[in-house]
């Protein structure tokens, strides 16, 4: 009879390295660390079976505060480091880690893959709408007009939007979080590594040396209200302060956003919200004032879209298990004898 | 259905006699769409089954359709086979196929004087003459200017129209089957059967009988047109080799490259990931590795060069055998993940099919120019172990060398091809797999007893073991920062980077133990000159030294197989040498290198051309040296 091993629960001091935290005091990745050394024992993988692939940035630390297995590789590239890694062993819980230069700019061209590919992954892009380790140049993030080390004069790149961005690169499962909102944070950690595919999560991360307060108005108490909505699930899509709710309604696949006097009174129209629809998420994405900043729509937070799709591994292993069924495994003398042979005596 | 018409100016013939050859060189030569390469590996495999020698030399151009009729769009398939041993395709011709004006033109230059050039007149009507370029649309067949060739025009499209004129198929199809009719015409001139090409036809359009019928009808009139036309006073025997005995096979160079990855992957245990990205000339490895699915292979054609090889770092990182493989433009790429892969010490093998360069250079054209590239080209001192295969068959246990290397060293090595190589074949007395080596990784299964795990503690080679994700109690952290010894711990200690970085060089001169000393491939152990070559110049340089030896020169060959780090011995054997010539088709990488690494005035013969060596430039070259 097998040994079966009693687990012992895991807390998120057991996924804490012996490493010292090197982030300057008050960046937003010593929240993000905790809330994924907080979210790790609640998944129920044996912590051996989790890998953390960084590629290089401030953010790209993180492997090494973390006491899974890690590997911290080079710029732009822990996407195509972390493909080989699932190709090969598909077992692995894998969490890339990277950020808005890292993924958006260096290695934008295998983040794009990676997510038409659909490994399953869950990518967790700390945008700071800034290039924190090479001290304060201007991302492919950052709002059109920022001035950078860089960009003395404002920068003239139009940014990317980093959700639209995936949704197009044909991505199965997109969301959106922030360092400040802890518990919001967790939740969606969870969601991402729940969905089984290429999960890709943005979170907005204030780098307070480089770009302090970038994401303020999305954050703070007073202003949250109105400036960030929070999705959930089959919930109608409402925001403001509760003496000024909103709610936005989708009419023609057109949104816009109207008064309500309470969340129990809802027009007619109101947008329910649904994850799995593709075109509604893809207006949701649009909610992003620094590109269309006509839309006065408040930006979404959570799970946007979500679908079932096949993902890479498996089909590459199915094949592998096809031509094994209808050849027979590989013999390495028939493959050396090959298909002719002559012989001399 | 008529038979097809006989030139009449050909003699009658006196009585069909076999003439002996003990070797031959044809060139088949065509426009890029007239099936020459094929025609040329058909020929080739049957005379390997006759039991010739033979090595073979596909030369095409770089563009999949070139303009039809031109010069840019000319593919030669050169092949040499003999009743001796065959070292390279041959310096020249003995007979040419051109199936056009352009193709004449091309590789006239080549031919022997007095050589035989089959020419089909249909590919020398007026514009195929202009678009050749010759003068005034001057056809050579018939303005004399041949007269030291023996030439045999012969209206190739015609007959094959005729003879196929009831084949129910169309023009176009018809012409396709040119390749055959010519194919059958060389069968007769020398004696041989018809039956593997039969075979070969059968399986190719297995399910269009049509087709099957039209090219075996094809095959059968070119042979029988030889007979019967009497174009030969002779026909030719070349007899079988005196080959080593054993079972052989064809073996192209890059096909011989992937089965010892392959065999590698099955004698480590391991499963063989290969990460790629289309390039000329290494795309091969790609289309035949993919096709070995069961052997747990797993191939990834990634979106660039870069996430070719990260995607086969992650791979090893995994506990797979990860390859990559490129050419030279390709290589540039990966150059960053190189040196990941050194500071990370993770297995890992890429493969350089190199091609005429800098930049996109010549795609389809060999050259050595990447040796520098293989030994130096990476940021900070990366130092990593550098292979070169030497010829179509030595690519397998070369690749299989490399994969040992990597796996036993906890290292990245580069394996150095070529386009001649790559494409080239030979016959191959292929091994069994119980006769090639287990190879030991150095995966680590168990936590120690109670003991940390510690990913830089190294073995008395310096070498680290290899922990995989997924292993309970081995959970660790590696990257491309500077790291202490043995925690792997981010250090940004000067004495610690120091140390670290003679550690990883020392790591790779200690695998000069486990390599075999470098042997002396012909002549004596000490002499007057001695001619060092690595990779694809092998054959050229052997048949001169053979030659030249034969001649009464004291020449001895040696042929590196180990670029770096270099055999043990190597350095002694220089020393007993007065002069030491070093030909490379490069502008003397190797030679520089030997030049600073043993103090010796060492020369350079260069040719960088695209091309490889003849024997009689070579030969001439080293006379020059030591007369």
């Amino acid at each position: 009879m097998s040994e079966v091993e009693n687990p012992v629960a895991l807390t998120a001091k057991d996924f804490a390295s012996d490493q010292e935290v090197r982030w300057c005091p008050g960046c937003g990745d010593f929240s993000i660390l905790k809330q994924v050394q907080m979210t790790l024992p609640d998944l129920g993988v044996p912590k051996e079976n989790i890998v953390f692939i960084s590629g290089i940035g401030c953010s790209s630390r993180f492997p090494y505060y973390l006491n899974t297995y890690g590997m911290h590789g080079i710029h732009g590239r822990a996407t195509a480091i972390a493909s080989g890694l699932k190709a090969v062993n598909p077992d692995l819980d894998l969490w890339v880690i990277t950020g808005d230069g890292d993924a958006l700019s260096i290695g934008g061209n295998h983040l794009i893959h990676l997510l038409r590919r659909n490994f399953n992954l869950n990518i967790l892009l700390f945008n700071n709408e800034i290039y924190g380790l090479t001290k304060g140049q201007y991302s492919p993030t950052s709002p059109q007009g920022s001035i950078s080390k860089s960009t003395p004069f404002g920068s003239v790149d139009h940014p990317f939007n980093p959700l639209a961005l995936a949704l197009g690169s044909e991505a199965t499962f997109v969301a959106r979080s922030m360092d400040r909102d802890p518990q919001h944070l967790r939740k969606t950690l969870k969601e991402a590594h729940e969905h089984k595919g290429s999960s890709f999560i943005e979170i907005y991360q204030n780098c307070n040396v480089f770009n302090d307060g970038a994401f303020d108005r999305l954050s703070n108490k007073e202003t949250k209200a109105e400036t960030a909505i929070f999705l959930e699930e089959g919930e109608p899509l409402i925001f403001g302060r509760e003496d000024n709710l909103q709610a936005i309604i989708l009419k023609d696949f057109k949104p816009a956003v109207v008064s309500i006097d309470s969340r129990e009174n809802l027009p007619e129209n109101i947008w329910i919200h649904n994850p799995e629809k593709k075109l509604k998420a893809g207006i949701l994405t649009q909610f992003f004032e620094e590109i269309n900043p006509k839309m006065a729509f408040p930006r979404p937070f959570g799970t946007i879209y979500r679908e079932q799709r096949i993902c890479y591994e498996d089909s590459m292993q199915a094949q592998i298990d096809e031509a094994i069924r209808s050849k027979g495994k590989g013999d390495l003398d028939q493959l050396l004898e090959g298909q002719n042979t002559w012989t001399i005596k | 259905m008529g038979e097809p018409e006989i030139p009449t100016r050909f003699a009658p013939a006196m009585g069909k006699a076999k003439e002996k050859k003990t070797e031959v060189v044809i060139c088949f030569a065509g426009d890029s769409g007239d099936g020459i390469q094929l025609t040329g590996g058909q020929f080739t495999e049957t005379s390997s089954f006759h039991g010739n020698d033979f090595a073979t030399f596909p030369n095409f151009p770089a563009e999949i359709r070139a303009p039809r009729g031109t010069l840019a769009g000319v593919s030669g398939f050169q092949l040499k086979f003999g009743s001796v041993e065959v070292f390279t395709p041959g310096d020249r011709y003995d007979v040419l196929v051109a199936m056009n004006a352009a193709s004449l033109k091309a590789h006239l230059p080549y031919l022997k004087t007095g050589g035989i050039i089959i020419a089909n007149t249909d590919g020398f009507d007026k514009k195929n003459l202009k678009l050749a370029e010759y003068i005034d649309e001057q056809n050579p067949i018939e303005d004399g200017s041949l007269e030291d060739y023996q030439v045999h025009p012969i209206d190739v499209t015609k007959m094959t129209r005729t003879a196929l004129k009831e084949s129910g198929l169309g023009i176009k199809e018809i012409d396709r089957c040119k390749n055959m009719f010519v194919l059958g015409y060389l069968y007769w001139m020398y004696n041989r059967p018809l039956a593997r090409t039969e075979e070969f036809i059968q399986r190719k359009f297995k399910g269009h009988q049509e087709l099957v019928d039209a090219n075996m009808k094809a095959l059968k009139t070119g042979f029988n047109f030889a007979d019967t036309a009497e174009a030969f006073t002779s026909r030719f025997e070349v007899e079988p080799a005196p080959l080593e005995k054993g079972t052989y096979r064809n073996i192209i160079g890059n096909q011989g490259l992937a089965i010892g990855l392959i065999a590698a992957a099955e004698k480590s245990g391991l499963d063989l990931f290969y990460g790629s990205y289309p390039i000329t000339p290494a795309s091969d490895i790609l289309h035949f590795l993919s096709r070995y699915k069961n052997f747990g292979i797993k191939t990834f054609q990634a979106e660039d060069e870069i996430a070719a090889i990260t995607s086969a770092i992650g791979a090893s990182f995994g506990g797979a055998l990860g390859v990559t493989a490129s050419s030279g433009p390709g290589i540039a790429l990966k150059t960053e993940a190189l040196g990941l892969a050194i500071m990370l010490e993770l297995p890992l093998v890429i493969c350089n099919v190199q091609r005429g360069g800098p930049s996109t250079g010549l795609p389809t054209k060999t050259e050595q120019s990447d040796l520098f590239q293989a030994i130096y080209g990476r940021n900070g001192e990366a130092e990593l172990p550098v292979l070169a295969a030497y010829s179509p068959t030595s690519a397998f246990g070369a690749a299989f060398e490399a994969c040992r290397i990597a796996l036993e060293h906890m290292t990245p090595v580069i394996l150095l091809s070529d386009g001649y190589i790559a494409n080239g074949s030979e016959p191959w007395r292929f091994p069994r797999s119980k006769d090639l080596k287990e190879i030991k990784t150095k995966k680590v299964s168990k936590p120690e007893n109670g003991s940390p795990y510690f990913p830089y503690e190294r073995d008395e080679n310096l070498v680290r073991p290899w922990a995989l994700p997924g292993t309970k109690g081995l959970e660790h952290r590696i990257g491309g920062l500077e790291k202490t010894m043995p925690e792997g711990n981010v250090s940004y200690d000067p004495d610690n980077h120091e140390e670290m970085v003679r550690i990883r060089a020392e790591k790779i001169q200690k695998i000069s133990e486990s390599i075999e000393d470098q042997i002396i491939d012909n002549g004596e152990e000490t002499g007057d000159c001695l001619v060092i070559g690595w990779g694809s110049t092998y054959g050229a340089i052997e048949n001169a030294v053979k030659e030249l030896i034969k001649e009464g020169h004291r020449v001895s060959h040696i042929q590196i197989r180990y670029l770096n780090p270099f055999p043990k011995n190597l350095e002694e054997i220089i020393s007993r040498f007065d002069k030491i010539l070093i030909p490379e088709l490069n502008s003397g990488q190797l030679c520089q290198i030997i030049r600073s690494r043993f103090l010796v005035d060492a020369k350079s013969i260069s040719k960088i051309k695209g091309m490889p060596f003849h024997v009689e430039e070579l030969k001439a070259q080293i006379k020059k040296h030591i007369s």
